[in-house]
């Protein structure tokens, strides 16, 4: 009963062909030397690569995914690194409401944000600005900024910590030297993940991106909309290839499983 | 654990989570707060939005039958997506728990890494693979001889459900694979040992016990598609609107804002109404495997 039988792994190649067909395509199509959308059937060319160059509009919003990837992941692990330490640490009143508060981004259908964040910077004078952007990401990839932080503090061995106290050290360098250095696979596998999901956000992000500030999904999305062809393919392609960069930062530092499986509680 | 230092400031974990919790406050819950209230204001083409609190929006999608087809278009994608994913990710989750180490690592990644990529691209990917009458889907279809004539799939339903239903499968495979890992595999061979047959010990012994994987990948596949954008608006098209998308229309288009609050307000209530009452339902009935 161990071992699949051979209807089971017809099943399973058919799963597994179609769960990665619509990636390939993408992949595929990108390398067509053809000035329309086909599969390369007669040699592969980088034509569609070389003429992202001339949509300065999909560079510019490619800097701005990274700026904003980085940035965003980067403040928000500034507030989770604190607050992961006090939930690992400390049991105090309200201490599951404040961690149900911390991971209420996964729950919020993202449309319903982008509406609130939409309204809430126009409201301030902030709307389509950089900022604006930043702040919205913030709280969107805080949950995995926090999550993975905080497996990481809630198993880090203590007793260096009061070794480091016992000679003397506190607060801030206890903190610096002691502390983080041990968190800090963690704290950088929060900032991959985080930066994943903000770099992939279209859904909070179409609402609040203005002309100069959009974000290589939300160009793409908008370019989708009017069109479909090589192009698009081939900027996709470079997107995949990002991510897979991030993926591959993620399974050195912390191993993919352990993220993955972080990822499917999404939503309870 | 006696941390001394530490201890003696009770005031030290509030002052930790202080940043982060103004932060929430400030910039999620008090936006959120003004958004219900959004929806109850008045709008007017030429006058904008008026700060007076109305039931006009609320009146509207009520009583409005497009509403009505609306929403039940979004839930009734969103099940179907549902029961796709469970049918087929569950099965896989079972096969894939089935394979040897490295065979299992290998696939495990394969079928879980797209849940990391853009998922613009994936969709792109099936709007490629429909792409019209002669797209790769229909022509592979009409060569095996499952149909005569080709099916539209681009600005469809069918289409939409497919393309959701490959985003969202991973969270399934994902959520019944986790159930598979408390599952003791010598259960299966003593129920062989008992005489029982390869369907009776998938029906008696494996299905009761990964039910509550199914089940809680359902409610996170669920929330996930009836709230989903992205492949909606690119495989639907302009004119097969769902909650997100029509929510999008009002705000980006229209500008009528408080009708656009209205409708995000009602799928967040009625997401969270649907999830938390499924969650306590299947709490109760399978309160044994959570123990």
């Amino acid at each position: 009963m161990r071992r699949n039988g051979p209807l089971a792994l017809t099943f399973h190649a058919i799963f597994v062909i179609v769960m990665v067909a619509p990636i390939l395509v993408v992949c595929l199509v990108a390398f067509t030397p053809e000035g329309f959308l086909s599969l390369p059937t007669n040699g592969f060319s980088l034509r569609w690569f070389r003429t992202i160059a001339n949509y300065p509009e999909f560079i510019h919003a490619f800097w701005v995914s990274l700026g904003l990837g980085a940035l965003s992941s980067f403040v928000a692990l500034l507030f989770a690194v604190p607050a992961a330490l006090a939930i690992a640490r400390y049991r105090f009143r309200g201490r599951d409401a404040l961690a149900a508060l911390f991971l209420s981004p996964l729950m919020i259908p993202h449309v319903v944000l982008g509406i609130a964040f939409l309204r809430f910077f126009t409201s301030v004078g902030l709307g389509g600005s950089f900022a604006a952007l930043i702040i919205a990401h913030v709280i969107i990839v805080f949950p995995f900024a926090l999550r993975l932080t905080l497996a990481a503090a809630t198993g880090m061995d203590r007793t260096v910590e009061m070794a480091a106290v016992s000679l003397g050290a506190g607060g801030w360098t206890l903190f610096r030297r002691v502390t983080l250095p041990l968190i800090l696979p963690g704290v950088i596998s929060g900032w991959a993940l985080a930066f994943i999901q903000s770099f992939d956000d279209l859904t909070m992000t179409v609402f609040l991106a203005a002309p100069g500030t959009e974000t290589l999904p939300v160009r793409m999305f908008l370019y989708i909309q009017d069109n479909i062809d090589p192009l698009v393919t081939s900027v996709s392609a470079c997107v995949i290839a990002v991510t897979m960069t991030a993926l591959i930062l993620l399974d050195r530092f912390y191993g993919l499983d352990r993220v993955l499986a972080g990822k499917g509680d999404t939503g309870r | 654990m006696s941390m001394a230092a530490d201890e003696r400031n009770a005031r030290a974990p509030w002052a930790l989570t202080a940043p982060a919790l103004m932060l929430f406050v400030g910039v999620l819950l008090i936006p959120l707060a003004t958004t219900v209230m959004l929806s109850f204001h008045d709008w007017g083409q030429y006058k904008g939005i008026e700060p007076v609190f109305i039931l006009k929006n609320w009146h509207e999608i009520a009583t409005d039958p497009y509403y009505a087809e609306m929403f039940w278009r979004t839930f009734r994608v969103a099940i179907l997506t549902t029961l796709l994913t469970a049918l087929l990710g569950a099965p896989e989750a079972y096969i894939l728990n089935r394979m040897s180490g490295r065979w299992k690592s290998f696939f495990l990644l394969v079928i879980l890494g797209p849940l990391l990529i853009s998922v613009v691209a994936r969709t792109l990917g099936w709007a490629l693979l429909f792409g019209g009458n002669n797209g790769l889907v229909n022509k592979l279809l009409m060569s095996l001889g499952v149909m005569r004539s080709p099916i539209p799939f681009m600005f469809t339903e069918t289409g939409m459900i497919i393309a959701l239903a490959h985003v969202m499968m991973p969270f399934m495979v994902l959520s019944v694979w986790a159930a598979l890992q408390r599952l003791d595999p010598q259960i299966e061979n003593a129920a062989m040992s008992l005489g029982a047959g390869p369907t009776t010990i998938i029906r008696r012994i494996i299905m009761p016990q990964i039910m509550p994987g199914v089940l809680s990948g359902a409610i996170i596949v669920f929330s996930l598609s009836a709230s989903a954008f992205a492949t909606p608006a690119i495989i639907g098209g302009r004119r097969l609107k769902v909650a997100a998308t029509l929510a999008y229309d009002e705000f980006l288009n229209t500008l009528n804002w408080p009708l656009g609050a209205a409708v995000a307000t009602l799928l967040l209530v009625a997401l969270v109404l649907i999830v938390v009452g499924s969650n306590a339902l299947i709490e109760r009935r399978y309160a044994e495997v959570f123990r």
